[in-house]
């Protein structure tokens, strides 16, 4: 069961967190009031009136809109058209593009919501299709709007935009769910906030409760939100990274000219908007993409054209960003996936064949060890929760001896108490004396665990900061924007994103 | 509880039993029952035997309906069904148990002849001669059926089966009629060109799409027909073609290459000892080797395969290799065990029932072996009863349809039988995501 009995109840004009972990039912919760799913008990009132809503269609008429942490919107449309889809405006047969346009404009200057309606979707940045996102659900003129995870996907620049629109809606006499597992943001901008828990409501408290109360309210138990390390110790260089050029798919420069080191025993934290190179930067280095120029060395040793097995095989470790796509085979045991890189290899087996013990010995070892909560090590990876896949991941990874861990956002999805799991083992690897390369979107993460910060924007390094550079001006780097060369903000209707 | 139908019937009169004793006997007979009442729940729930079963019977009752509504005597009884409805129905019944009487000592045994062999009137061959036959028509079916199965837990969907039994069958032939060797050596040869041929046949495939992303499918069809159409050709050619000869017929496999068989009307050969070799031999494959992990994770999740150094090009040739190779194998078996000498249809339909015995065995080696052997049961069956009840060969191919079609479709078993939901149960995931 998602949920077990929730009661919510949200005022006319109030910003209304949903704080829970990953899991914890706050999207099934959402999905009954938006119509995607039927409650089996209980009853939505609106306005006083008891509403059943089949689908998005009704809990739209009845007031409701939802922004969907994906966005459900057409790339190939354009902002005012994929406004007016669903609720096409004909004239003589044609669509009514002028009204659709005029639509979006007026409620666009009427909420402070900056959009050029002739626009495609595919060229605007992230923040701006969610501006859109909203537009649509506003030009339905709804009274309570859902905004699922808005801010998991913005830069800090855009977070702080987003609440300050959130908090004119609200003052507009709008009513807002926001559905968050950031405690900053919660209390930023929430007038009160709903814990949820395994999918009953744990709590209803103020914004002045303290960020630790309310992730043991999450959570369930206390946890501490600092990553504790002592300052690190650099040793050899290993990792360097000189003149580096990637492609991604289409072809376009993905990695524009970047440099960088690790040395042992550092953590070096890559934090960037998602999409601006860090993916390609990391399956470089990891052989999964050819780079176009340039030279990746670990200890003087060069690894480009190195196939990706080789590069595991020389001591180097990588937790891959998408876990599900390719972190984890899913329908494997977490026992198979635990040596999913190591299969053919003593102890676990040789080229020929595997040594079922060894590997069912060793997987017993590590679920103990990394904390995996599994009812089997033979149970396959998909009936663990992502917070246990992703742990299978990195107790894989750290289960042998690395010159080089490479995390590509190893806490996305993952929930509070994981978190602080992985983040200690990765201190830990740092402790050892192992160089530690890490990807976030996650200011919060990329801060807490780095030793050296280097921010990437459109495929370069536009700087490598201390960690305790203040967050406006880490934020402000995340956007492009440095003193000596002001980028392309992200404030802007990105219409020139593409032709770069 | 299922009690509007008569398949219900034996759970509720087990629960009936089971309510009617309980409370009379000691408490530890309690236990029994309940473990009792446990084993007929999960037998009725929809799990992959439980299935597997349903749709072979519900396939032999329509298979029934099919016989008496195609016999125009029996039906002719039924125009005066209202008035003696006995004559119809009695008609029936001795037709359709004619029939399947007729299937079942085609395939499995006749009670006469033992009585005979018991007797001592009749010899033991004529006993085990329904059981080889079915077992010397699933041989082949074995092979091409792990080529499927297998290919399919890698991810690919090899639809050339039947092209590559097609270039064993040539192979081996070749290799059993052109080479002189000594008679052990001899066959082993054979059988390893026809594993070569068929290999050879899955590699284009593999490495095309391992390459260049060519999809398997396409290319598998493809080299059906080029199959086919070479062995057309190559049986006319000189030194190939039977001399004397005018039809599409190829010399004849030294006796020193064929499959050693029981002899007389024991036909089984050592092809179906070698299929049992084979399937033993991918069951080690798929579960406990190197490569067979590769396959299996390539096949669930490529991209989580390429991120853990599994190089996934280097799999899905492999795996096109080793496919294609049995397949040959099944074509070599074919071949070197009945056929003998090469025609344009020696290879019958191997390839194709090779997908569906593939599928009818979700994939696995053995449930593979054993749906070579029912398909192979109901071929050596239908023979029977063609000759001896008249009814046509036509009606086993629609009983293997309507079987695959049953089995592709589980929600309909579930339906007509009313089972419950098994927890276990993935069913009709196992081809459905093929494309």
């Amino acid at each position: 069961m998602a949920n077990d009995h929730i009661d919510l109840t949200v005022e006319p004009g109030e910003v209304h967190a949903l704080l829970g972990e990953n899991g914890a039912g706050k999207s099934t919760l959402m999905n009954q009031l938006y119509g995607l799913l039927q409650p089996d008990e209980g009853e939505i009132v609106v306005d006083g009136q008891v509403r059943t809503f089949r689908s998005p269609r009704d809990a739209i008429a009845a007031g409701i809109g939802m922004v969907h942490q994906h966005f459900m919107l057409v790339p190939v449309f354009t902002v005012a058209e994929n406004i007016a889809l669903g609720a096409e405006k004909v004239r003589a047969g044609f669509l009514d593009r002028r009204r659709a346009r005029r639509e979006v404009l007026e409620v666009s200057e009427r909420y402070g919501l900056p959009v050029d309606p002739d626009a495609l979707i595919e060229n605007l940045p992230v923040g701006a299709q969610q501006r859109v996102e909203i537009i649509k659900a506003l030009t339905r003129d709804v009274d309570l709007l859902i905004l699922d995870e808005p801010t998991a996907v913005l830069t800090p620049q855009e977070t702080e935009e987003l609440l300050g629109v959130m908090r004119g809606l609200s003052d507009a006499g709008k009513s807002i769910v926001f559905i968050t597992h950031k405690l900053k943001e919660v209390k930023a901008i929430a007038d009160r906030i709903t814990v949820i828990r395994r999918g009953r409501t744990v709590a209803t408290a103020s914004p002045d409760t303290a960020e630790e109360e309310l992730a043991a309210l999450m959570v369930g138990r206390a946890v501490s939100l600092e990553v504790d390390k002592a300052p690190a110790e650099p040793g050899r260089e290993v990792l360097t990274v000189s003149g580096l050029m990637v492609d991604d798919d289409r072809g376009v420069r993905a990695v524009d000219n970047v440099d960088l080191t690790v040395h042992a025993g550092e953590v070096l934290g890559i934090a960037g908007v998602q999409g601006n190179g860090q993916t390609e930067l990391v399956e470089a280095i990891m052989g999964l993409r050819r780079p176009a120029a340039g030279s990746i060395r670990v200890d003087n040793e060069d690894l480009t054209g190195m196939s990706t097995k080789q590069i595991l095989r020389s001591g180097i470790g990588y937790v891959p960003e998408d876990r599900s796509l390719d972190g984890v085979v899913k329908e494997f045991t977490v026992a198979e996936n635990l040596v999913l890189d190591q299969y053919d290899r003593p102890p676990y087996g040789n080229a020929f064949q595997l040594d079922p013990g060894a590997v069912a010995a060793s997987a017993r070892e590590r679920v103990e060890q990394f904390d995996i909560r599994t009812s089997s090590p033979d149970a396959t990876v998909s009936t663990l929760s992502g917070g246990n896949q992703q742990k299978v991941v990195v107790a894989r990874e750290l289960s042998r001896p690395l010159r080089l861990f490479v995390a590509a956002q190893p806490t996305r999805g993952v929930d509070v108490g994981s978190i602080e799991f992985i983040h200690r083992r990765i201190i830990h690897e740092r402790e050892v004396g192992t160089a530690v390369l890490v990807v976030s979107s996650e200011l919060d993460e990329v801060v807490g665990l780095a030793d050296r910060i280097a921010v990437m924007y459109r495929g370069r390094i536009l700087a490598i900061v201390p960690p305790d550079t203040p967050r406006e001006e880490l934020g402000l780097l995340m956007a492009g924007i440095t003193e000596s060369r002001p980028g392309a903000g992200a404030t802007e209707p990105a219409t020139e994103e593409g032709t770069k | 509880m299922t009690t509007d139908g008569p398949v219900g019937a034996p759970q509720k009169e087990a629960d009936e039993t089971a309510a009617e004793t309980a409370p009379a006997e000691k408490p530890e007979e309690r236990g029994e029952d309940s473990f009792l009442s446990h084993f007929l729940q999960n037998l009725w729930a929809a799990n992959t035997v439980t299935v597997t079963v349903l749709s072979v019977v519900l396939a032999l009752v329509i298979g029934a309906v099919l016989i008496i509504v195609s016999d125009p005597a029996v039906l002719k009884t039924f125009e005066y069904l209202t008035a003696r409805p006995s004559d119809a129905l009695t008609a029936s019944w001795d037709l359709v148990s004619t029939a399947y009487g007729d299937l079942f000592k085609g395939a499995i045994v006749d009670p006469a002849t033992v009585t005979a062999w018991a007797n001592g009137t009749g010899g033991w061959r004529p006993v085990f001669a329904p059981i080889s036959e079915t077992l010397t028509y699933a041989a082949p079916l074995v092979f091409t059926g792990l080529s499927v199965a297998l290919a399919f837990r890698g991810g690919l969907f090899n639809i050339g089966g039947q092209g590559q039994a097609v270039v064993g069958t040539i192979t081996a032939a070749m290799a059993g009629f052109l080479l002189p060797l000594p008679p052990v050596i001899h066959l082993i040869a054979a059988l390893l060109a026809g594993l070569l041929g068929g290999a050879l046949w899955g590699f284009v495939p593999g490495i095309l799409k391992a390459r260049t992303g060519a999809h398997e499918v396409i290319v598998t069809i493809m080299l059906n027909y080029t199959a086919n159409l070479f062995l057309s050709w190559l049986i006319l050619q000189k030194g190939i073609q039977q001399p004397g000869r005018s039809d599409a017929i190829s010399k004849t496999v030294d006796s020193s290459a064929q499959l050693p068989s029981f002899g007389g009307e024991v036909r089984a050969n050592l092809g179906i000892i070698l299929a049992v070799l084979a399937t033993a031999g991918v069951a080690w494959l798929l579960n406990r080797s190197a490569f067979g992990f590769e396959l299996r994770a390539v096949g669930h999740n490529p991209a989580a395969s390429r991120t853990a150094g599994i190089s996934v090009a280097r799999t899905y040739t492999m795996l096109m290799v080793v496919a294609g190779g049995l397949a040959g194998l099944g074509g070599a078996t074919q071949v070197l065990g009945t056929a003998h000498a090469l025609t344009t249809q020696v290879a019958g339909n191997i390839g194709f029932d090779g997908l569906l015995v593939a599928l009818l065995g979700r994939n696995r080696p053995w449930g593979t072996l054993l749906a070579a052997i029912l398909f192979g049961a109901l071929r050596a069956g239908g023979n029977r009863m063609q000759s001896f009840s008249g009814i046509s060969l036509e009606l086993v191919t629609v009983l293997q349809a309507l079987i695959v079609i049953f089995i592709a479709a589980p929600a309909l078993v579930k339906a007509t039988f009313h089972l419950r939901a098994a927890r276990s149960a993935r069913l009709g995931a196992s081809m459905a995501k093929g494309w």
